[in-house]
């Protein structure tokens, strides 16, 4: 075995976060506003397959992209609409979601069943940089849209700790009741940040189409990495940029096994290597999931919870 | 006191011409089944702090929520410098100048003091400057006398730096009146002082302040002019100077006592409840160290064929004296015993097997289980056994229903959609028949937001139940409830009793000063 290999896994590693980073970033703002949305996984396939579709129809790989964003947004939307408006409970809509995106994506993936990727998103060519050890594959080696991940976990970072609605959207998630009285509509903030989630979580899975999946496959697409990008926004605090080391540490479980194939190791059964990333994801939740580690994580106060203005 | 700050106020309250900074005139306020407000006139001169003083319930909150912009009234208006506004919510109050204080902050815990304060603000940039907002916040703290630090976190402030938060908060955004409600009603002794102070420097600047309060001992010091409510109405008005506290007593709870009193018609007998030198302290992981103790050294008895009765204004440990008696909360020490048996350490359940029934004072929710029907209710408190009787649960249900004339559609009709009157009929007929042969009571507030003809109903009941022999605890902000019911009183001020009295109405002036802190 050589170092190569892991330093590939690596670039893989940091590859594959994309789609962690952008469905974390929706999941986090979203829930920043006070809104759960545990649809990620719905919304990623849903954003594959609409991707894959406009893709191979037009052969446009923004067109499909922006599809993909498009049909996110509508779907937060109708999350919203349902848990904000009319007040339903936000686990149930977000796992109806789960269920809808699930089952319209196979419904519309059944003719293109197997069939390899229409368009493919290119790596930057940075010429001689590519060709530095080791920085050249794992820092020059990727696609527009992975970098441009990264800019936007500054941006929205910047923008979370930085900026008047910034400022008035953690205060949402805290204690919306204050909000209101200043005069601020909790509905519009709630509406705008879980649509806007869900358009990222669209483009998570169109860029996993083009980037990461070789063909749409009905059974197992996105492998559940919706609900990996769910812990991640716990794993990371509600941090943009800690979910960007986040999603490298669940990229790089998520690779160990095909590099372990690859190699030819065998010390456990692939099948049980296979497991460790959603382990992981498992042993986040349920490690942090209690009300203190919570409040230290600093989890919104009011996550989930439907916002009525208290009179008499 | 602050001589200069003295002379301000005098030169404005001697000055008639200049309208007043805020006013209501002939406002009336109904909620369903209560008139909050009854034709009030009320107002507030620049640089002068008038009190609103009353029991719970006397409709002084009310009164703030409508001239801060929260409540609009069913008639009457309000005037902001003699002229008619129309405040649609506390942000239009605020635009004219108004602020409310909540007795229950609204802040956001994990945000600085600065971003507290600026939350909000139309005139921020879009890119926040930490720097200059940092800078504005410690000019107003300074002004006025409330030190805070900009960078600390609220979350870990105590209860004065945060009504200090607010303050300014109202400050930042251009209050020229600001409503305390029950501004000290948090606060230890010294933030009490250090408020007061910040009240006459604001004063002195020219703000106005109205400070809602039930604690009469605190507020003859601070105010220009107290005024009383009682039952949504203005009782009287005195000047500084003319305020005596036996007479604002008086104002506030010397009325006639208009429902029929109830004694107890047997001699007492054995002694059921026992309840002595409990002392219960703060959480020691809130970290209050200032804080007094919650309740100490108290000690009563109740006897068999009697009713005793605990007044109070709210917040003096009611609720908690109630928690420990009926085990659900561990005093740090003390000693209570339910029918001869001990029962500190041992759990409500020990306790209610004990023969101790407990009516809470939130019936929906800790005495009742909303989502539940009255059926389901009364098998909750049966003995756990694994499988449960419905039917005859039934048809006690239905007998409760025709006995104390229940207005429900049926025993399985969930709880939640019964009026209040109507739900505390089955807590109590829970309580008072259903249980295992209880012979202690404990109510807390039982007839809070009913209506005249229940509450009739409901003192029906505790004086059958005392004719039958109970021994009653009843704890009550109601004053006139206690009266009405009691054999004795006694009166709880912060977390002590003050004063034991009978029953009868010649006590009631004394009952009503202890309960203000005034007793000897």
């Amino acid at each position: 075995m050589n170092s190569n290999v892991w330093l590939l896994t690596f670039a893989d590693a940091i590859s594959i976060a994309t789609t962690l980073i952008l469905a974390s970033l929706g999941a986090m703002i979203t829930e920043r506003s006070g809104v759960i949305n545990l649809g990620v996984e719905g919304y990623l396939l849903m954003g594959a397959v609409t991707a894959f579709v406009i893709g191979d129809s037009t052969g446009q790989l923004w067109l499909a992209l922006g599809s993909a964003i498009i049909v996110g947004a509508a779907m937060a939307l109708v999350h919203a609409t349902l848990t904000v408006t009319l007040r339903a409970n936000q686990i149930v809509s977000g796992l109806a979601m789960v269920i809808f995106g699930t089952g319209l994506s196979q419904f519309i993936g059944k003719p293109i069943e197997g069939k390899s990727r229409p368009v493919i998103i290119e790596k930057i060519d940075f010429g001689v940089l590519s060709d530095l050890p080791i920085i050249g594959p794992v820092i020059f080696g990727h696609d527009p849209i992975t970098y441009a991940t990264w800019l936007l976990a500054l941006v929205i970072s910047l923008y979370l700790h930085r900026t008047r609605p910034g400022l008035i959207l953690r205060a949402t998630g805290d204690a919306p009741a204050t909000v209101d009285a200043q005069g601020v509509s909790v509905k519009r903030i709630r509406y705008v940040h879980t649509v806007a989630g869900g358009a990222l979580m669209g483009l998570g899975g169109g860029w996993y189409m083009f980037a990461r999946a070789a063909a749409w496959n009905q059974s197992a697409t996105t492998n559940g990495i919706g609900w990996i990008a769910l812990a991640l926004v716990v794993f990371a605090s509600w941090r943009p940029l800690r979910a960007i080391a986040g999603a490298v540490l669940f990229g790089f479980c998520l690779q160990v096994p095909f590099t372990l194939q690859g190699q030819q190791i065998n010390i456990l059964p692939s099948e049980i290597v296979s497991m460790f990333p959603y382990l992981m994801t498992l042993a986040v939740l349920v490690g942090l999931s209690t009300p203190r580690a919570r409040r230290l994580l600093g989890a919104p106060k009011m996550l989930g919870q439907p916002f009525v203005r208290d009179e008499r | 006191m602050n001589a200069s700050s003295e002379a301000t106020q005098g030169s404005h309250r001697e000055n008639g011409a200049t309208p007043s900074a805020l006013s209501a005139q002939n406002v009336t306020k109904r909620f369903p089944g209560v008139i909050a407000n009854q034709h009030v006139n009320f107002d507030v001169a620049r640089g002068e702090v008038h009190t609103l003083l009353g029991e719970n319930g006397a409709g002084k909150s009310t009164l703030a929520s409508i001239l801060s912009g929260l409540y609009r009234p069913d008639e009457g208006s309000v005037l902001r410098n003699g002229k008619e506004v129309r405040l649609s919510s506390p942000r239009s109050g605020l635009s004219h100048g108004i602020a409310m204080v909540h007795q229950h902050f609204r802040l956001v815990d994990r945000f600085t003091v600065a971003e507290n304060v600026v939350l909000g603000s139309k005139g921020l940039s879009f890119v926040l400057q930490p720097k200059d907002i940092e800078a504005k916040v410690s000019e107003i703290s300074e002004k006025f006398g409330l030190p805070l630090d900009p960078r600390a976190v609220v979350g870990e402030l105590s209860a004065g730096q945060r009504q200090r938060v607010e303050i300014v908060k109202a400050l930042y955004h251009g209050a020229e009146v600001l409503l305390l409600d029950e501004p000290t009603a948090l606060l230890a002794p010294p933030e009490v002082v250090k408020l007061f102070e910040t009240v006459r420097v604001m004063t002195s600047a020219g703000k106005s302040v109205v400070f809602v309060s039930h604690k009469l001992g605190e507020v003859v010091d601070i105010s220009d002019r107290i005024t009383v409510m009682r039952d949504g109405q203005v009782t009287g008005s005195v000047k500084r100077g003319e305020a005596n506290a036996g007479q604002l007593a008086e104002l506030m709870v010397g009325r006639e006592i208009t429902l029929a009193p109830r004694r107890g018609t047997l001699d007492p007998g054995d002694v059921l409840l026992s309840v002595s030198q409990i002392h219960l302290s703060h959480d020691q992981s809130q970290n209050r160290p200032n804080q007094p103790n919650i309740l100490s050294d108290i000690n009563l008895k109740v006897c068999s064929g009697e009713i005793l009765g605990i007044a109070g204004v709210s917040g003096n440990g009611q609720r908690d004296l109630a928690e420990v008696i009926s085990g659900l909360r561990q005093p740090n020490q003390g000693e209570i015993t339910v029918c001869g048996l001990p029962i500190v350490g041992l759990g409500a359940r020990a306790t209610r097997q004990a023969g101790l029934a407990y009516v809470p004072e939130d019936r929906l929710g800790t005495g009742l289980a909303p989502s539940l029907s009255m059926v389901d209710n009364l098998l909750l408190t049966r003995d756990r056994g694994f499988l449960v009787d419905r039917k005859s649960a039934f048809i006690e249900a239905e007998g409760f229903i025709k006995k104390l004339e229940i207005k429900t559609p049926g025993p399985l009709t969930p709880t939640r959609k019964l009026s209040g009157g109507n739900a505390q009929k089955v807590l109590l007929a829970r309580e008072l028949f259903s249980s295992v042969a209880s012979r202690v009571l404990v109510v807390c507030s039982p007839t809070r937001g009913l209506d005249v003809g229940a509450v009739e109903a409901v003192h029906a009941l505790l004086d059958d139940a005392r004719k039958n022999g109970k021994a009653i605890l009843l704890i009550s902000e109601d004053l006139d409830e206690v009266m009405t019911l009691a054999d004795r009183v006694l009166v709880l001020y912060r977390g002590s009793i003050v004063l034991e009295a009978q029953g009868i109405a010649d006590d009631l002036e004394r009952v009503g000063q202890a309960m203000a802190g005034l007793a000897s």
